[in-house]
């Protein structure tokens, strides 16, 4: 075992990477399902699962049994090879993305290998992630088609016309922040992005010195919200609408990997936008103000939340919520002790403040479709073409202009 | 056997299986499905060559976009699967293989044309340097493309218009 | 590093397949997708030249290819769906008048 690392070093480093970014992205996306429905519940005024575990932590649990054991069933006149398929390449291709986005600053060791942290370190970061969404059409597409149903046929015609049409503007809104960092690289992007102006405000690009990337992020943030199908734009796939649209013959575990598929693009584009717009890994906090206890800053927010789960443990209606989570708490809080240690507070500082930022982003994503009513399939290609384009339009000329002035 | 040779084999296999099943495939979803495939082997095969740019185009404009509208009309005209063709006893018996013998030929000589060139040291930045030519060499015709882009658009339109 | 012949062999064949495929199948799709494999074949012949010989305007070249392969599938998969809305059908053998 010991010949075999230390002749292909590389290999056996990207497969621990893999590994470990694989299973805490199923984790995270099943628990982003729990965390959807508990922020759906309380912007509802009720409380969402709370008997299947404490606080409802089980439900992911639960419903990945109920994928696994409910009947598949396959319409008679479907193809089957791209019924098969579509599912497949929904997920697959949605949880590859994850592999060039970038959790933090510098190198890690594993296996006396100094690697960066991120699983694939490509130049062109950005274009494989526009890539990976362009082919993401198929499986609406395929699923739509081979299903050899009306609803689906007509959901995965619309559903696909409308990521067609969003993808342009996607692309488009994410030309400025190019202009700005002149790279490819998501890990240049971020370092482009370091440095505060005035010695308080980030220069994130959302703020940037040259011209602040407010109509970039808003048309980003319209066009993801688009592409991944959810409200104000899910017309096509909306319970009171097509039935189900596109996955409507689909049942059990091929729905499972459709409904993976959506939230891990979810994850996908959250990441992208936290690091084109929001500085990715950088803290908001200037380093003017003194650096030191700037680095604990992981360990007392972990440590907070430690506290309030222990707090809230004890007072927990079930006697089991009232051993477990506190049991939680406390290993969040023996967590937050050994990020406070030398040698790991260094490290811990780019992935903490990463994925904070990412998961602003996708309770802001879950706000937005819990609070705004939907689209009819009209106005969104009207919105799509008509305004969403010629913003992000404006918005290249916009950045151009003002970065040929700068300079 | 080096790596890369072994990365080369599997892409390349994988454009031929393609290749091939677009061609013996009834139903023209299957082969639409088959293209896509050649091109993502293809797009392997640009990164082998270090293009990342072109790699990256071809599966955002090709395959993601082009082949995403032949699978739309695909869908639109219910195209079913095709009806076995009667070939004629000439084609099956002279046509197949004469057209497998010039197939044969034309690579062996290409092949044999080409092998005098070695390949260069290996260039980075060169989407750095496509830019630049794009942008400034070949300024007139990028320009050209997005009016020849108009026109197709506006062709689409009026041909797929139904009189009303 | 895979000597450049390799890739316009490769090059060579996917071409004789996509001849092979339009000269031989009946949909008219399926013709229409074998003209693209002829294209995509020259395209990686155009790439590996460039990385022979160390310049960029094989790679520029491609682009613009796959620029106009794009308009010409635009335009050309609008013909044939007006073609097949008369003939009411996709084979070759049927679209064989020049009066419809």
């Amino acid at each position: 075992m010991n010949e075999f690392t230390a002749q292909h070093p590389i290999v056996v480093v990207a497969l621990v990477k893999i590994v470990v970014l694989l299973f805490l992205l199923l984790t995270a996306l099943a628990y982003l399902v729990w965390f959807e429905r508990k922020i759906s519940a309380h912007i509802q005024s009720r409380r969402g699962p709370y008997r299947v575990g404490p606080h409802g932590l089980l439900q992911p649990l639960a419903d990945g049994l109920k994928f696994l054991l409910k009947e598949d069933a396959t319409p008679a006149g479907a193809d089957r090879f791209a019924y098969f398929l579509a599912p497949f390449l929904t997920m697959a291709l949605a949880i590859s993305a994850i592999a060039v986005i970038p959790f933090g600053p510098g190198t890690i060791t594993i296996f006396g290998q100094s690697t960066p942290l991120v699983v694939a370190d490509v130049s062109i970061g950005l274009l494989v992630i526009f890539a990976i969404t362009s082919l993401g059409i198929y499986g609406v597409v395929l699923a739509g088609w081979s299903s050899d149903s009306k609803y689906s046929l007509l959901g995965g015609l619309r559903s696909s016309a409308q990521m067609v049409s969003y993808e342009l503007s996607l692309t488009l809104s994410v030309v400025g922040v190019l202009l700005l960092a002149g790279t490819f690289h998501l890990g240049e992007i971020v370092t482009a992005q370091s440095g505060y102006t005035w010695g308080f405000l980030p220069r994130w690009n959302l703020l940037n010195p040259t011209l602040p990337q407010l109509l970039g992020f808003f048309c980003y943030f319209v066009a993801a919200v688009a592409e991944t199908n959810r409200l104000p734009f899910d017309l096509a796939e909306a319970e009171t609408e097509l039935v189900a649209g596109f996955h409507t013959e689909y049942s059990a575990f091929k729905f499972g990997m459709f409904f993976i598929g959506e939230y891990a693009s979810m994850v996908t584009v959250s990441c992208l936008a936290v690091i084109l717009f929001f500085g990715g890994w950088l803290s908001p906090i200037p380093a003017g103000l003194g650096l030191a206890w700037q680095a604990y800053v992981p360990a007392a927010v972990l440590g907070l939340a430690g506290a309030a789960l222990v707090v809230d443990g004890l007072r927990y209606w079930k006697i089991s919520g009232r051993i477990v989570l506190p049991a939680m708490g406390l290993a969040l809080c023996v967590i937050a002790f050994l990020c406070a240690r030398p040698g790991v507070r260094e490290l811990v500082q780019g992935p903490f403040w990463f994925l904070l930022k990412v998961s602003v982003v996708l309770f802001v994503y879950v706000w937005v479709r819990w609070t705004l009513p939907r689209f009819r399939y009209d106005q969104l290609m009207a919105i799509g073409w008509k305004f969403l384009l010629p913003a992000s339009l404006a918005n290249v000329v916009l950045t151009s202009l003002a970065v040929v002035a700068r300079s | 056997m080096t790596a890369e040779l072994l990365v080369f084999l599997a892409l390349a296999g994988l454009a031929l299986a393609g290749a091939v099943s677009l061609i013996l495939q009834r139903h023209p979803i299957h082969s639409a499905l088959s293209l896509i495939v050649v091109m993502a082997a293809l797009a392997g095969l640009y990164l082998l060559l270090e293009a990342e740019f072109v790699a990256a185009i071809q599966i955002i404009v090709y395959a993601g976009a082009i082949m995403v509208l032949f699978v739309f009309v695909i869908m639109l005209l219910n195209a079913g699967a095709e009806e076995r063709t009667q070939f004629s006893r000439m084609a099956r018996y002279a046509g197949v293989p004469l057209s497998g013998v010039l197939l044969l030929v034309l690579t062996f000589h290409v092949a044999r044309a080409s092998a005098a060139m070695t390949a260069a040291s290996p260039v980075d930045g060169m989407t750095r340097r496509v830019a630049m030519l794009l942008f400034r060499d070949f300024a007139f015709p990028f320009e050209l493309t997005s009016i020849l882009i108009l026109v197709a658009l506006l062709g689409a339109m009026v041909l797929a218009k139904r009189d009303s | 590093m895979v000597p450049i012949p390799y890739y316009v062999a490769l090059s060579a064949v996917l071409f004789g397949l996509g001849v092979t495929g339009f000269v031989f199948k009946r949909n008219v799709l399926t013709v229409f997708m074998a003209i693209e494999l002829m294209l995509n074949a020259v395209n990686l012949a155009f790439v590996a030249f460039s990385r022979a010989l160390g310049q960029p305007e094989g790679q520029v070249f491609v682009f613009f290819v796959i620029v106009v392969a794009a308009a010409e599938a635009a335009v050309g998969l609008g013909i044939v769906i007006v073609v097949a809305r008369n003939r009411q059908s996709l084979n070759v053998e049927r679209i064989n008048l020049l009066k419809l």
